[in-house]
């Protein structure tokens, strides 16, 4: 029987909802309460059942926990599992981001703060530095957001191994055609408003998260102030944030099996950060950025909560799956492509990071 | 003449991570030895406790706290200090946190 899973990574611990219809769900939890979860992946890949997750306790550092059951129960190597090299005198800070490979199957990406990516050829036991991007001579210069300087989104290509996609705040997208080789920035059309000279610089903006689309080359980018589409596979960026209530947000969403079809959770403004309106919602578009429509039956107005870049999610089902987690500790699934929500989790503490997928 | 061990008290929220440990006794083979010598060989059975006690460049974490007989080393030498033999060393969580 398949069922559904929500990881529910939170400020102080993971809860996952489970569901074989998504319509009833249970939650079950915490695991590592009181530690941070801000990197969850799960890892389907040959009918696996494995749960990858960024743990970070304040007193006793960060780690990644790993789980070949679904999540129910949880291991750590007693090596470090990711450890930045004695040569970098770096300590890791935290682990943002944890990707499986679409074209490998031992392989997991990892990025981490401070500006890193790492990377796991043993299906996440161990994690190397990706030295091309640690030693690309602009790193002294990648700004740290709000949140910490750190390689916050890792977009390998299907079918391409040698080409992978990341982005951090606030250094831009950069790519690499070499499978981590080497890498270049790769932000032309992306605007940084908040430059005080230079708004479209090469490097720099800070872009909060890109999803890969199914369009040729179609990806999509949820900027401070911007919202972008690539038709180019990253190499320029077409602004498609007019129709949109506000071009600020977190997180963006495309659909696995459909071109075109790409979600976002607007956020009023870099200095208002909760719904437009005080609305919570999504905002769909089925044409690739054209058009927008917002859709927020089942979720509340007089809302003052906000959705971060890594707290929504979509599973792999036929229709999709969205599922949004908030400041405020709720959590929000839609079983029919973003058309009506139900919560299935309230109260918890701040959610960091949502994923979903089917589990056979 | 070996000299006296050192006794490394953990803290409760360690101790679950190596099977209900709660001290580890050091043999130690001089008269005295820094933090880092005494913690290298207290966690050379126990590895997974390094890593929430050090990070990878052998610092003590930010909200750990290492007291050698009483004194905290985290505020002078950090893990340059000396440890006499015969010394009691608590590992603690600081009192941190929301």
């Amino acid at each position: 029987m398949t069922e559904t899973i929500v990881a529910i990574g939170t400020r102080k611990g993971l809860w996952i909802a489970r569901s074989g219809d998504r319509q009833s769900w249970t939650l079950e939890g915490p695991h590592f309460l009181m530690s941070e979860v801000a990197s969850v992946a799960v890892d389907t890949r040959e009918n696996r059942s494995t749960v990858l997750a960024g743990v970070k306790s304040w007193h006793w550092g960060p780690t990644v926990q790993a789980s070949t059951d679904g999540g129910r129960t949880w291991t750590e190597s007693a090596e470090r599992a990711l450890a930045f090299p004695a040569d970098t005198d770096t300590a890791l800070e935290r682990v943002w981001q944890l990707t499986p490979d679409p074209n490998d199957v031992d392989v997991v990406w990892a990025g981490v703060e401070p500006h890193a990516l790492f990377k796991s050829t043993d299906r996440g036991d161990h994690y190397e530095l990706v030295r091309g991007l640690w030693d690309h001579p602009h790193r002294p210069s990648w700004e740290p957001g709000f949140g910490g300087g750190a390689v916050h989104t890792i977009v390998p290509e299907p079918g391409h191994p040698e080409s992978v996609l990341v982005a951090m705040s606030a250094g831009g997208v950069y790519r690499s055609a070499d499978g981590g080789e080497t890498w270049a920035p790769s932000n032309p059309g992306i605007r940084a408003g908040f430059m005080p000279d230079n708004e479209y610089p090469e490097y720099g903006q800070c872009v909060h998260k890109v999803a890969r689309g199914q369009g040729e080359g179609e990806l999509f980018a949820q900027n401070h102030n911007g919202v972008y589409r690539s038709h180019d596979n990253g190499a320029t960026w077409d602004s498609i944030a007019d129709g949109l209530p506000t071009d600020f947000g977190f997180t963006v969403l495309a659909h696995p099996r459909r071109p075109g079809v790409v979600w976002v959770v607007p956020v009023a403004d870099a200095g208002e950060r909760i719904p437009p309106d005080a609305q919570l919602q999504v905002q769909r578009s089925d044409d690739a950025g054209e058009t927008w429509r917002q859709q927020v039956t089942g979720l509340p107005d007089h809302s003052y909560t906000c959705v971060l870049r890594d707290a929504a999610s979509l599973d792999m089902a036929d229709p999709v799956g969205v599922y949004l987690g908030t400041r405020n500790g709720d959590v929000f699934a839609s079983a029919d492509e973003g058309e009506s929500f139900q919560r299935i989790a309230t109260q918890l503490p701040d959610v960091l990071v949502v994923r979903a997928a089917q589990l056979t | 003449m070996p000299s006296a061990p050192v006794r490394v008290i953990l803290p409760g929220m360690l101790r679950d991570l190596v099977g209900g440990v709660a001290e580890i006794e050091v043999e130690s083979p001089t008269e005295s030895q820094t933090v880092a010598e005494l913690l290298d060989r207290a966690f050379s059975g126990h590895r997974i406790l390094d890593g929430k006690v050090r990070d990878e460049r052998g610092q003590i974490r930010r909200h750990v706290k290492v007291f050698v007989n009483g004194e905290d080393a985290t505020r002078g030498q950090g893990v340059g200090a000396p440890v006499p033999a015969g010394a009691r060393v608590h590992i603690i969580n600081a009192v941190s946190g929301g």
